[in-house]
């Protein structure tokens, strides 16, 4: 069963992101990687971790998508334009890729010998544990983070205001 | 019936890949911007797959904290994309070449 | 249990810096919309200043140590990047005083932003948590990306910021993945466990080399050092002046500070030729196309490249503790004073929409207006690294701590390349007093804000140039207190 639902999401997710590469409008691209992140929230409850997946399907595929598509819309972003890709990218980024990935399978290979097979819901992890880690031992992280958020939030106004008289 | 710890770590793997080859060859910065968020996805993975592996929850509260800032990211990254494009009136990375690369 | 009273000492200085940059933020909206902002930036550069004082507070050793459940930790080598960030930080607001009016882009969240920043870049000093470096590097990284788009009326100021989002988002990916790879090898996110994984077990995961790869590519892209250097000419030309001194230094000192803990102390595996490759290409790209710029924006930039890769060959020397972080230390501090300064001066002479960035606009400033023309020839004498300025006991220290390493070829690129890098700064040199000014308009009036930056900036070169030990003696003391020996 594990195995089987397993297979389901990770095909769903994996296509999800190749559809995100091939779609030439923007808008399908947006909405392939909402299918990315559902399935991922899937995967996710598939390990166990169960508030991660609701916070996942919440602030990912619920607020942040929401806001890429809010965009998409405003700025009338249609077909992509067919233009020549960067050298940089062709020449360095796409074979540096590929060598990357393939030392990266080998030493995900060679790493098998310890490779835990997990059951279903392996490490459960309720919101109420999450929620004491958060406040004990990852306090001041928290705390910072409202720093960011704050930053986030005043940037946004500062570059995305009318212009002013 | 289990699943290998590695088959969740191959599938990061590949959402990141994903992510870095958009990066690469899309051309809008809108869909540049979500192939980003596709390798911060990817990454979520291998932190949850980890967290599991090794039984503890930090992994957990590390994901939480990548949401906060992609969250934060998002919001300051449509704002430039919004300002660039009163500037400019493309979202063609390639036509946003006043300064040469 | 709670944090106790001495936890929150040991954030003092993030604290002063957030509530300062919180009550400009609502002071801004209480202003009317035609009234000057000036008094939020010497607002801003009074919490700056007391964000110092609570620095050498912190300081005391007290109240040095682990804090808020092995979050951070207070050392001498926190302290020293928090003064530096945070001297950074003040010399911005000040020569922002009279530039934002000039460009209308007076704007009280302009200070707000470089003060919540700098939180973010005192933090990335004094995390030893992972998920805390993480965060603060965020907050740096999203400051200044907004900041470069601050211009937003001007087509080079938003693509700048877009430029510099994008592959700035990108490269945090990498060091992520790094961070997760790392997470998984060695089981744990706070930097001294990993030290300990890393240094005791017989066996290293493979997955450590990957994650330490990753890392590396994630930081260097934010320290511009060369293979990831590509966005740096473009941000720096767009972006405002008074941004490009602050985040060319401050962001920077604090993204080494992040290396130098992560990379070096944990003596992850397999770091030496990765660093000494990228310092080679570092100082060679950065000197070689900085020659080639007529922008001087440009070729300040290429020569923080070229700067970033002389600080990589004091990591690559990092073999011998010591010599090799307290080298690095000096100069990210050196290089700081030095370059701020310059961005001073250049930003006083930039006039309205960046009009006189090009080398040519400084011909004849030696006539013009002898007192910015000597400040800027110091400060490019002192990134050539002439005697008596900071930037030669800098380089001087990280060749020597190289020679002594036996780094005796990494050495001699490097000497190659800073000869080759004083011709772009003494061309710029001979331009100012030999070449005749182009316009005849009188460099307009230098300001009490622009002029205490450039001096706190001549101060701090002359200084580090002069009475260097004072400071060599509190860098040599931080890599023996690193890694909690």
């Amino acid at each position: 069963m594990h195995q089987f639902l397993f297979i389901v999401f990770a095909v769903f997710c994996a296509g999800g992101a190749i559809n995100l590469l091939v779609q030439r409008k923007t808008i399908n691209s947006a909405l392939s990687l909402i299918v990315v992140m559902g399935s991922l929230a899937m995967i996710y409850l598939l390990l166990g971790a169960e508030f991660v997946a609701v916070v996942q399907v919440i602030i990912y595929a619920g607020a942040i998508m929401v806001l890429y598509i809010f965009v998409i819309m405003l700025l009338n972003a249609g077909d992509e334009e067919a233009s020549k890709g960067s050298n940089v990218a062709k020449y360095f980024g796409i074979p540096g890729l590929f060598i990357g990935g393939i030392i990266g399978i080998g030493v995900l290979l060679k790493h098998r010998p310890n490779d835990t097979p997990l059951k279903l819901g392996a490490l459960y992890g309720p919101a109420d544990q999450v929620g004491m880690l958060l406040f004990t031992k990852y306090l001041l992280a928290f705390e910072v983070t409202s720093v960011l958020v704050l930053i986030a939030i005043m940037g946004a106004v500062v570059l995305a205001r009318r212009s002013d008289s | 019936m289990t699943v290998p710890i590695s088959w969740y770590l191959l599938l990061s793997a590949f959402l990141f890949a994903c992510g870095v080859t958009g990066f690469l060859t899309k051309r809008n910065v809108i869909t540049l911007f979500m192939s980003i968020e596709l390798m911060l996805n990817g990454v979520n993975l291998s932190f949850i797959a980890f967290a599991t592996r090794l039984q503890t929850l930090d992994g957990h509260i590390f994901v939480f904290f990548v949401m906060v800032v992609a969250a934060a990211e998002a919001a300051v990254g449509l704002a430039i994309i919004i300002a660039v494009y009163r500037t400019r009136e493309t979202l063609n990375v390639d036509r946003v070449n006043l300064l040469k690369l | 249990m709670p944090p106790s009273s001495t936890d929150y000492v040991r954030i003092l200085p993030e604290i002063v810096l957030a509530v300062w940059g919180m009550a400009v933020m609502f002071a801004e909206p209480l202003l009317g919309p035609h009234t000057s902002r000036k008094g939020l930036g010497v607002f801003a550069a009074l919490g700056c200043l007391l964000a110092l004082g609570a620095t050498v507070f912190q300081a005391q050793p007290a109240y040095a140590g682990f804090g808020f459940y092995n979050m951070l930790r207070v050392d001498h080598f926190s302290v020293f990047f928090h003064c530096v960030v945070i001297l950074v930080a003040l010399s911005t607001t000040l020569m922002s005083l009279d530039y934002l009016p000039a460009h209308k882009i007076d704007k009280g969240e302009y200070y707000a932003l470089i003060l919540l920043g700098a939180v973010g870049m005192c933090l990335m000093s004094s995390a030893v948590e992972l998920v805390l470096i993480f965060i603060a590097l965020e907050i740096s990284s999203i400051a200044s990306y907004i900041l470069a788009g601050f211009r937003r009326h001007s087509a080079e100021s938003t693509e700048s910021a877009m430029k510099y989002f994008l592959l700035g988002s990108f490269a945090t990916a990498f060091f992520l993945y790094g961070v997760a790879l790392l997470f998984g090898a060695t089981g744990s996110t706070n930097v001294f466990r990993i030290a300990e994984v890393l240094n005791t077990s017989a066996h290293i995961e493979p997955l450590a080399y990957i994650a330490v790869a990753l890392i590396f590519t994630g930081l260097g892209f934010k320290v511009a050092c060369a293979p990831f250097h590509i966005w740096t000419p473009d941000v720096y030309e767009g972006a405002p002046s008074p941004v490009v001194a602050f985040m060319s230094t401050a962001p920077k000192a604090a993204a080494f500070a992040v290396l130098i803990r992560l990379v070096i102390d944990t003596a992850s595996p397999n770091w030496f030729w990765v660093i000494w490759v990228a310092a080679v290409l570092s100082m060679s790209v950065g000197n070689l196309g900085a020659i080639l710029q007529s922008n001087i924006k440009r070729m300040l930039a290429y020569s923080s490249i070229a700067h970033a890769g002389y600080l990589m060959v004091a990591f690559a020397s990092a073999s011998n503790r010591e010599l090799g972080i307290s080298a690095a230390m000096f100069y990210s501090a050196a290089y700081a004073a030095m370059n701020v300064g310059a961005f001073a001066v250049i930003s006083h002479m930039a006039g309205s929409h960046e009009r006189f960035s090009s080398i040519d606009d400084y011909a004849g400033l030696g006539r013009r207006s002898p007192a910015l023309a000597a400040a800027l020839t110091f400060f490019l004498l002192s990134l050539i690294g002439i005697p008596i300025t900071g930037g030669f006991f800098a380089k001087f220290y990280v060749f020597s701590a190289a020679l002594r390493t036996h780094l005796i070829w990494l050495t001699l690129i490097g000497l190659v390349n800073s000869g080759m890098g004083s011709y772009y700064y003494l061309r710029v040199i001979v331009k100012m007093y030999m070449n005749e000014p182009r316009t005849t308009a009188p460099v307009p009036p230098v300001r009490l804000g622009v002029g205490l930056a450039i001096a706190i900036s001549l101060i701090a070169t002359l200084w580090l140039g002069v009475w260097p030990n004072a400071i060599l003696h509190y860098t040599q003391g931080a890599p023996t207190i690193l890694a909690g020996k």
